[in-house]
Parts: C-alpha cells; structure tokens; sequence
C-alpha cells in the first residue's frame, strides 16, 4: 500500500514540472507578456528608464534556460514573485484567496454527493420507471445549463424575489455559500447521478451477484456486502475528475457572486495583466487538482484491491 | 436412501420476453432426481438447460420469467414461494455453482469472507467462528494452505482454486441439492477432472443430490447416473447413463454420441471427418413447427414436421420422438 | 425506447438553433450591434420587442438569433480543431509507439491536469479577445478524450488481421491510417465530437460572461448575460433569453450525442455516463 503511494506521489512531480514549465513559456516567454505588462498596466505609462530598470532586476534578458532555472529555485523556496497591482508577495495573495475557494468547491462536492449518488442508485433500481426517467432528464438538463445563468436565475429568484438569501457576497455566515455552492454543484450532480446509475445497473446484472443472490442473501444484504464496494469504486473515480471540473468552473461562478476566491483572483490578474498571480494562481489550482486525484487514488486502492497491482 | 424423489419437475415452463412478445425457452420440462443422486442435463448451447437449473433455484430475472409447471422439493411446492421463503431455501437446501469463476465471485472481497458469509447468513455465527470455519470448508475442496488462502482475494487465485472456492461455498451449509452448471467448462483439460472427482467425493460424503449441466457428454456420462438430452426447450431422451451411449433412442442423442471424437473410430471405420449433425440450433423466437429437431433429423417424415412428439416412456426412462429406436 | 427519444429531441433542438442562426439576416428584427435606441432600454417583452431591450435598447431576440451564429461557429469550429489534434495524436502515438508514444502520454496527462476552463483563460490572457483567439484557446483544451480514445482504438486495431495484410500489400503508414484504423475509430470519435461542441459552447459562453472572450457590443449569448448582471434588479428579462438560448443549444447537442452513443457505440450504452 505504501509503496503504491509513493507511486503515485512519485508520478505526480513531473505532472507539476510540466505544469510550471508550461506556465512559465506561455507568460514570460512569449514575447511580450511580462514586459509589456509591466508598463502596460493601463493605469499609466511607466517611464522607459524605469521599465529598463525592472527588466534588469527581474533579469527579463537572460537567455531562457537561465529564466527557467530561476523560476524553477523560486518556486521550490515557495516564492512566486511580487504581484505587480498590489506590490504583495504572490504567496500572500493566494493565500487569503484559498480559503473561500476550499469552501464554495467542497461545499459544491458534497451537495453534489449528497444528493447525485443516491438518486442515481435509486434510479438504477427501477430502470425505465418513473423515477430514472426523470432523474436522468434533469441530469442532462444539468449538464446542460450554463452555471452562471443559473447562478443569475437562482439569485433573482432566491435572493431579490424571495429575499431567502444574500445575492452575494462572502461572509461568515453559511447563508452566502448557498447560492454559489448549488450553482457550481448542479453540473457535478447531474454527471455523479449518471454514473452511479450505470454503475449500479452493471454491477446489479454481474455474475458474482448472482452468486449472492444464490446464496440466499436478501436484496439489502447484496446491495451492502457486496454491490457497495464495487459501485464505490466508479463512483469515487468520477468524484475525483469532477473535482478538478469543479475547481476549473469555480471561476466563473465566483466572479458571479462576487466570491473572494481563487477563481476570481484569476479572472481579475488577467484582466489586470498581472502575470505573477495569474502564474501562481494557476500553478496553486493544478496542485489542488492534483492532489484530490491521488487521494482519490488512494481511497480506491484501499478499495479495491486490484487497483494496486496494475 | 429414502425411496421418494428430493426434486420433481413436471412440465416445467420458462418464458423470454424478447420484443413486446413471451417465448417459450423451456417447455414441457419434467424430470426427477433422487436423494443423493446425480442426474444430468446434456445439451448443445442454447437448449435452455442453464435457464431450467436457475428456474429451480428462483434466480430467473427479466427478460426470463417463469412461466407454468410444478417443482416439488422435499414434498413441497416451492415455484410459488413468497421471495422471502424462496431465500431461505436457497444456500441452505439448493445451493448452485456457475461456469465462470473470474466473475463468479466478489472481486473486493477475500474469498475467505465470501464463504464465511454462508456460515453468517444461514448459522447466525458470529464472523469470527464463521472465518475459522471457512479455513475448515476451504481444507475440504482440497486447497493447500487454506489459513494463508482464506486472506487472498479472487484475481490472486487460479480458476481451478476458484471454482473450489464456489464449490466450498456452495457446500458450506450441507445442501440438499447442489445445481451445477458447466463448472468444468472454463477450466483447463487437467483441472477438469480434479473438479469433478472432488463434486463426486463431496456429494457422497454428505449425500448431496447434484443436478450436473454440462455439453460434455462424455463427462456427464462419467459422473452421472441418469442423464436428460435436452434440445431447443425441451427434454427429448431420459435414459441410464450406459444405455444413452450403448443405445440411444432419440435421433439427436444418436447424433451426438456418434459426433464424439474416439480414438481410432476414423481409421476402424474408414471416415476421415468428424461426424456432425448438421444444421444449427434454432432460436427461441423461431422453434419449428411440429418436431423441434425435425429440420436436422435425419430420419424426418411427413408426421414429425407436423405432430409435436409426446414422451414414450421406456424401459429406465423416456424419449420423445415418432422414430425412435 | 428511450434513445431513440434523445436522437429526435436532440436533434430538433439543435437544427432549430442552427436554422435560427442561418436565417438570422432574414428572423431578425434589426441590427443586433448598430440598432441601439436608448429611448427604449430596458423595455420589457412585448410585440414590438419579442425578448425586451437591453440596457443599451438593443433588440435582445435579433441578438439571441445572431448570437445563434458566433456560439455554433464556435462550438463546431473549435471541436473540429480538438478532434483533428487528437485523432493524429492519438492515432500516430498507438501505431507508431516507442517515444512518440512516451510524448503524447506525457503531453495528454499534462493536458489533464489542468482544468480546461483555466487552461481556456490562460490562453486568452496571451492572446487579445475576440473570435480568432477564442477559437484557438478552445481548439487547444479540448482533445485529451479523443486523444486517449484513438490511442485505444488503435493499439487494439492494429493487431487486426485486415491491418497486417495491408501493411503486407505495402500500404505506406499514412494511408493504413487513414484508410484501415481511422474509419473504425469515427463512432465514438463523432460521439465525443458532438459532446464536445456543447462543452465548448458552455465554455465560449463563460469566457465572454468574464469579459475575455467575445467583447460587447458583438452579440455573444455569454457576453449579454454579463452586461444582464448589472440589471437584474431593473430588468430581469434580459438575463432569461440568451441563457435560455445555451441551455436549449447544449441540451440538443447533448441529447444528440447521447443518441449517438446508443446507436454507434453501443458496448458504452451500458457504462454510460
């Protein structure tokens, strides 16, 4: 067991490495993007003296590989620059952005856990019966709906019409995760309710639960002892990639809802040109990713066996 | 050995639901089988004999539904039973062994577990009296060092050792009668009579009835005493085991005896293919009409393509044909 | 017969939008960037103006129906860029294997280690909005499946007898390619294709919602709900329609592609997900 998590830990550096390189191609290298960036922050025109300055200091001439290299150092001391609006050290820009961002993603995981896997299983039951039909028409309807329409739909209808709850904002009250953990949930709902229905469906028809079944074991016995495990392992695999879906989408409905998290961060650095943040905001959201998908890994191997001889 | 049947099958009928339409895939199925006694099912695939042993057990799911007839276990009507009747039974007094061992059995589960689950289910053990037991039921069907296997988990298992595990579960709680469908087939040539030697063994040492499904007509000669030739939903022979190789009545039963390969037979008797019956098994959506077999039968007059044989008995069982011999 | 429900539906709502986007000039009331009378903004539905107005006056149902036009441009001309990317990738890494085989592995797990929308706005950062660009950086996100999936069919196809005996014939690579491996693969490759165009509708939608992908004042379904934010209050009506007008889009194609997946691919019909 522990050597497949190290396995795994092992296989996910050069994933990171290939990430920062990536990174580091598409804004400093490309010409134009830093220094330009510099000067160009739209609120004045910098003096060419002191743009030439800057460039030397942040050593923008040195051949790439240099470049690189330097990154590369800074990021393994966890330094990654000085935003350019906010003269802060990156690090501290994310850091106070994480917090909100963990929140509005788990929270969305979980409702849409909470409430995609049962339905899926209970549609699974009765195929073609009431409830699987109109579970998996929404489920589509959910995948199809773009989530900051339905962020605007839910705020008017909740939050101006109803006055149930604040249009927007980001307090310590739970009431503002609501809106925005729903919206950014719906999507993983709808694909967790398919997958766990078919899952199930496949699993119900398998030959070792008709092994089960001939020993005399109740429904709920078979579902418990042994359906559960091998639907759970789909089911978590699914959990894991809608995650970093979850992560990715989170942009836009933070923008929304005017959530002060990553997403934004990343929206606003761009907009702003704000290379540093962009790249560490970036860089610190595949990590997320990333790390979801080894735990993830790692809880399926504990679960099925197989998994950690492949 | 009491003298009245453990199982009695009388015009049993299976139906599939294919399209919005009920067919027939097994019918007018009847037959008996002994305490303690081995009887055989012989078909080619696809003449439902499969569907008949999970139309005993209760284990028939869409599109396969039961569809008329009475079996009669121990005295008792159970093709009516409540659900919750039928599963008590099932385990404890029929227990049934499959043809795929890969996936035939829990992939996340120790195999020690899986059988232990019978003692939990049907003795009401807790389950550590029911794992020490099945390192015991394991050391029955002959698996070297049952204490370290018992932890193994199915795919670390070869498919001989699994099919013994399915044996060892299915014999965990002293079934009267034990269903086995093909479980020789998916296995290696060697394996296969080490399978079958210890079903044997086991069955007279607890004097389990065995209803044993098989293609293989040499083996179910060998391991039975009373063998049923099925063909396209029904049962066309029922004779002794000797006398279906030695004489066989109905036309098909002819056919497949002569098809056996036997060492020799070509040069003895001048022929350089092998011997088949020609044409294929029909459909079950398109049984045809009069004599099921009458298309590939060899000896097929006027009356076969028109009147369905009923069963003349004879002498150690029946046959269901206008020309048998 | 529940899939073939989803071939009829899908389809039905998809030729509408398309029909809706071809015939725009002739549907649309007025001109949906040059026709703004702000004598009228922020005018509820009604005969004159079947959606409303916007904050601007602008007719919102000749936007909804020249919008029709940017998201499927989008949506279709994007997809055909991924699934050309992954098909040769993915088809050269399974037949050709050794490095190449080590790279593309490389570069697909990269690819699916970022979140594609990111990946979508990190490209639009470099670049400066608007369509070209958009239709690049969705072009770039989106192959990995095919990718993976031509990858797959390929290492299974490849030991086919009809395969050896046209590399036997002397058949050059290219050509075994394209004539034996590719048209065994085009079923899930057009079933992902379609998928794929409504993901990368949702995406062009939320690129422009957050201002970096199609610029006001060109009509884009994504870039009208972001100027609606602001009116919700006063004008709700201007969120509803354009909204409306993806979900229908993306629904279609959705139900399309499932469909399609029913009749092409039916070993997946019962792992679908």
């Amino acid at each position: 067991m522990l050597s497949f998590l190290v396995r795994r830990v092992l296989q996910t550096i050069p994933i990171v490495l290939a990430v920062a390189f990536l990174i580091f191609v598409l804004f400093s290298v490309i010409p134009g993007t830093f220094a330009s960036s510099l000067s160009d922050d739209g609120r004045s025109i910098m003096d060419p003296a002191v743009v030439e300055r800057m460039t030397k200091e942040l050593g923008l001439n040195d051949p790439v590989a240099v470049r690189f290299g330097r990154y590369v150092l800074q990021l393994a001391q966890l330094d990654l620059g000085t935003s350019f609006r906010t003269r802060q050290p990156v690090t501290q820009v994310l850091a106070e952005r994480t917090g909100p961002t963990l929140q509005l993603c788990f929270a969305a995981m979980a409702f849409a856990i909470i409430i995609g896997v049962p339905l899926g299983f209970i549609a699974a039951l009765k195929p073609g019966g009431m409830v699987d039909t109109i579970s998996m028409v929404t489920a589509v309807s959910g995948l199809s709906v773009p989530k900051f329409w339905l962020g605007l739909i839910l705020m008017y209808l909740f939050a101006l019409k109803l006055g149930w709850l604040p249009s927007f904002g980001y307090g310590g009250d739970p009431r503002y995760l609501v809106l925005p953990a729903v919206a950014l949930g719906v999507a993983p709902l709808a694909l967790l309710a398919r997958t766990t229905r078919a899952a199930v469906l496949e699993i119900m028809n398998a030959d070792f639960v008709r092994t089960a079944r001939s020993k005399g074991m109740s429904e709920g016995r078979v579902v418990r002892w042994h359906l559960a495990r091998n639907a759970l392992v789909i089911v978590l695999t699914t959990v894991g990639l809608q995650f970093g879906s979850v992560i990715g989408q989170a942009v836009v409905v933070e923008k929304l809802f005017s959530w002060p998290g990553l997403g934004s961060l990343l929206v606003d650095s761009v907009t702003l040109r704000d290379i540093p943040v962009v790249q560490g905001a970036i860089l610190l959201i595949v990590l997320f990713f990333l790390f979801t998908n080894t735990i993830v890994d790692v809880l399926c191997a504990l679960i099925d066996p197989r998994i950690k001889y492949s | 050995m009491s003298s009245a049947p453990l199982l009695e099958v009388e015009n049993l009928r299976i139906d599939l639901a294919v399209g919005g339409n009920r067919f027939a895939a097994v019918e007018n199925v009847s037959f008996s089988i002994g305490r303690g006694e081995t009887y055989g099912l012989v078909g080619e695939s696809g003449c439902g004999k499969s569907i008949t042993a999970l139309g005993l057990i209760g284990l028939l799911r869409p599109p396969l539904s039961f569809g008329g007839g009475t079996i009669r276990f121990d005295g008792r009507e159970i093709q009516n039973l409540p659900p919750a009747a039928m599963r008590a039974m099932r385990g404890k007094r029929i227990a049934m062994i499959f043809q795929e061992p890969m996936t035939a059995l829990n992939p996340v589960s120790p195999v020690g577990r899986q059988i232990a689950e019978m003692f939990v289910l049907h003795e009401g053990v807790s389950w550590r009296e029911a794992e020490r037991r099945a390192v015991e039921a394991l050391a029955s069907v002959r698996v070297p060092a049952p204490e370290r296997r018992v932890k193994d988990y199915p795919h670390q298992l070869s498919g001989g050792m699994r099919q013994r595990v399915m044996i060892a579960i299915a014999l965990a709680c002293n079934p009267d009668l034990l269903l086995a469908d093909e479980p020789t087939t998916a296995l290696d040539v060697t394996v296969q009579a080490e399978i079958l030697d210890l079903i044997r063994d086991l069955s007279a040492a607890k004097g389990t009835a065995v209803l044993m499904i098989s293609h293989d007509l040499g083996l179910i000669a060998n391991m039975c005493r009373r063998v049923g030739v099925m063909y396209a939903g029904r049962i066309v022979e029922e004779r002794v085991a000797e006398e279906v190789f030695r004489a066989p009545s109905h036309p098909y039963t002819s056919g497949l005896v002569a098809s056996l390969p036997l060492l020799g037979a070509r040069s003895r008797q001048g022929r350089h293919r092998l011997k088949e019956i020609s044409g294929v098994v029909p459909p079950v959506t398109a049984f045809p009409e009069g004599c099921r077999f009458n298309p590939r039968c060899q000896r097929a007059t006027d009356i076969c393509r028109v009147n369905d044989p009923a069963i003349t008995p004879l002498r150690n069982g029946g046959v269901r044909c206008h020309h048998h011999e | 017969m529940r899939f073939r429900a989803n071939l009829v539906i899908g389809g039905a709502l998809f030729a509408t939008v398309v029909i809706a986007g071809l015939l725009a000039p002739w549907l649309a009331h007025t001109d949906p960037v040059l026709d703004a009378d702000l004598m009228y903004a922020e005018e509820p539905p009604g005969s004159a103006y079947w959606f409303g107005t916007d904050a601007q006056g602008r007719d919102i149902y000749s936007r909804v129906l020249y919008g029709a036009r940017i998201s499927l441009t989008v949506g279709i001309v994007s997809q055909l860029i991924n699934t050309v990317i992954g098909v040769c990738l993915g088809l050269s890494a399974g037949y050709w294997g050794g490095w190449w085989d080590d790279v593309v592995n490389g570069l697909t797990n990269l690819m699916l280690a970022i979140p594609s929308l990111v990946f979508a706005l990190a490209i639009m950062a470099i670049l400066s909005p608007g369509l070209t660009s958009l239709l690049i950086a969705l072009g770039l996100t989106n192959w990995s499946f095919t990718c993976r999936l031509a990858r797959a069919a390929t290492l299974s196809l490849k030991s086919q007898g009809y395969v050896q005996a046209a590399k036997v014939l002397g058949y050059g690579d290219l050509r075994i390619m394209a004539t034996q491996l590719l048209p065994n693969m085009l079923g899930p490759i057009i079933v992902i294709g379609t998928l794929g165009m409504g993901s990368a509708i949702l995406a062009e939608a939320a690129l422009s919602f957050l201002g970096l992908g199609i610029r006001p004042p060109f009509p884009s379904w994504g870039s009208m709900l972001s100027d609606a934010r602001d009116q919700i209050t006063t004008a709700p009506w201007i969120s509803i329609f354009p909204g409306l007008a993806i979900f229908a889009t993306v629904l279609g194609l959705n139900l399309l592609g499932d469909g399609l997946r029913d009749i092409l691919d039916p070993q997946a019909r019962s792992r679908r997900a």
